[in-house]
């Protein structure tokens, strides 16, 4: 039998759309104190947010995100059927470690930076299958355990390279459901892009953009193929941390493809941070950078109609210290959720 | 067939990474070097400040250098504890890394970040995780040039 909600190669189109009831961001001091604030639900003065460790932490910041969204949809974590949820952490810790105190069925998921888009698809995807009436989607990220996992000591004192990214200390949930009672617009999940892990041979490990762009781009091409959209369809366009040098890369490799998106196209690790005020380098990078402007600015954006579609194409790099230190490329992979602020289609044909 | 698409790849990837090469943000060398120069010059003048005080206080020339290396080595461990030093190592970067500063730096740095794995298998087991290799290759780099010491003597 033929997928009915699969269209072209790589894309679902869910038959009803999916809602996103709430949303919450919690976010860091650098992050809080960036253009985007306001945006955001928490803002912790620092970074071990009383914990013990920074691993500590980032859990209790995700964990807080899941609460918050819960408590704005006044929901209990007992109503929640399945908990979607990743961060960059080995064994994904700071995502399953919040689960456990949540006490939701988790299923973790990595995606490196683009786990937000992953999990939000996932999420939908299993609400439209039928498989649950609340989901919650999820993704974190901390400076200070990346910078340990994946780099130095974090007051070690090298020097980094202008090209470099600065890991976004946050987190984001999403709570889905069919929406189904709810007559009023509201933000909703339409389609979702599964994308490919492309290679283009980038190997230093602090240029993370350049390695990311060319995933980003297959993704994006791929979903404007496959459900034959023009380029201004969208309203907003925003990958997830391709920040300055990657975003600069993108808007060549599209141009080259004849899709042009012109002031469109924006990053969300260009958007968190003023890249000339704050000591960012090229900008944020991290699973907390899409999962905080998308759970924060970005949904805020779509419910006061300042736009009506939205395209997140999440964004990640998947080496770890292992593979580079090995002398390996960066293979990296995007996924993209398209986000409308729309009805339920289908309920006003039921009703007539 | 295979031969060709493979050589197609490779070329797209070479074309790709002239690309990123273009777009990447310039490292300023010639600022990084220049500073670099200064500031390492300044490290090394205290450096001599420290050896007239320890003389001043009554040790002899040849002794001086130990308190004066153990006195950088304490403040650069001091500034790496009050989380001010790797802010200067980003604006310095080799001027404070390359002298016992940044060697004291890279230990300091991997103690307290690991001082919550315990004291056993975090300080102990990865305070030289950064070190390590200087220690090693200074070694070996004292080995070698021991040996050459005493070839030449020996003829």
């Amino acid at each position: 039998m033929k997928a009915r909600k699969k269209v072209g190669l790589q894309s679902m189109v869910f038959s009803r759309p999916v809602a996103i009831l709430s949303s919450a961001a919690c976010v860091g001091p650098l992050e809080g104190a960036g253009p985007l604030q306001g945006s955001f639900d928490v803002v912790y003065p620092d970074l071990l947010i009383g914990a013990k460790s920074w691993e500590a932490a980032e859990t209790t910041m995700i964990k807080e995100a899941v609460e918050i969204a819960l408590g704005k949809g006044s929901l209990s974590t007992q109503s929640v059927d399945y908990l979607l949820a990743g961060d960059l952490l080995n064994q994904c810790i700071a995502a399953n470690f919040a689960a456990r105190d949540l006490g939701i069925p988790m299923l973790g998921l990595y995606g490196a930076c683009s786990t937000m888009a992953e999990s939000a698809g996932l999420g939908a995807v299993l609400i439209d299958g039928g498989f649950a009436q609340y989901t919650v989607a999820a993704a974190s990220s901390h400076n200070a355990t990346s910078e340990r996992q994946y780099r130095y000591p974090t007051e070690y004192g090298g020097q980094r390279p202008p090209y470099s990214q600065h890991t976004v200390t946050a987190a984001g949930a999403l709570l889905l459901s069919n929406g189904l009672h709810c007559q009023s617009p509201m933000p909703r999940i339409t389609h979702f892009t599964v994308g490919k892990v492309c290679d283009l041979g980038i190997k230093d490990p602090f240029d993370m953009g350049s390695a990311m762009a060319p995933a980003a781009a297959d993704t994006l091409l791929r979903h404007f193929a496959d459900l034959a959209l023009a380029a201004d369809h969208y309203d907003l366009v925003v990958t997830g941390d391709l920040a300055y040098v990657g975003h600069a890369i993108l808007k060549e490799l599209l141009h080259q493809s004849n899709l042009d998106l012109g002031s469109r196209l924006n990053d969300c690790g260009l958007m968190i941070y003023d890249r000339h005020e704050q000591p960012v380098f090229a900008g944020g990078s991290g699973c907390g950078s899409s999962a905080a402007v998308l759970c924060g600015y970005l949904l805020d954006m779509l419910s006061s109609y300042t736009i009506k579609r939205l395209l997140l194409v999440g964004t990640g790099a998947l080496l770890s210290p292992v593979t580079y230190q090995q002398g390996e490329t960066i293979p990296c992979v995007a996924h993209a959720v398209a986000i409308e602020m729309c009805h339920d289609h289908l309920a006003d044909e039921e009703l007539r | 067939m295979v031969g060709s698409k493979a050589r197609k790849k490779q070329l797209q990837r070479k074309d790709y990474q002239q690309l990123s090469a273009q777009k990447r943000l310039k490292i300023p060398v010639w600022r990084n070097t220049l500073v670099a120069f200064v500031v390492g010059g300044l490290v090394s003048v205290l450096g001599q400040g420290l050896i007239f005080f320890y003389i001043w206080l009554g040790f002899k020339e040849e002794q001086a250098a130990s308190p004066m290396v153990a006195t950088l080595i304490l403040i650069a461990s001091i500034l790496t504890g009050l989380g001010v030093w790797d802010y200067l190592g980003q604006f310095a970067g080799a001027g404070v890394g390359v002298p016992v500063t940044g060697f004291a730096n890279s230990i300091v740095s991997s103690a307290i970040e690991f001082k919550r794995e315990g004291y056993i298998l975090g300080v102990g087991g990865r305070m030289f995780q950064l070190a390590g290799p200087v220690i090693v290759y200074g070694a070996v780099t004292a080995f070698v040039v021991g040996l050459i010491h005493a070839l030449v003597q020996w003829l």
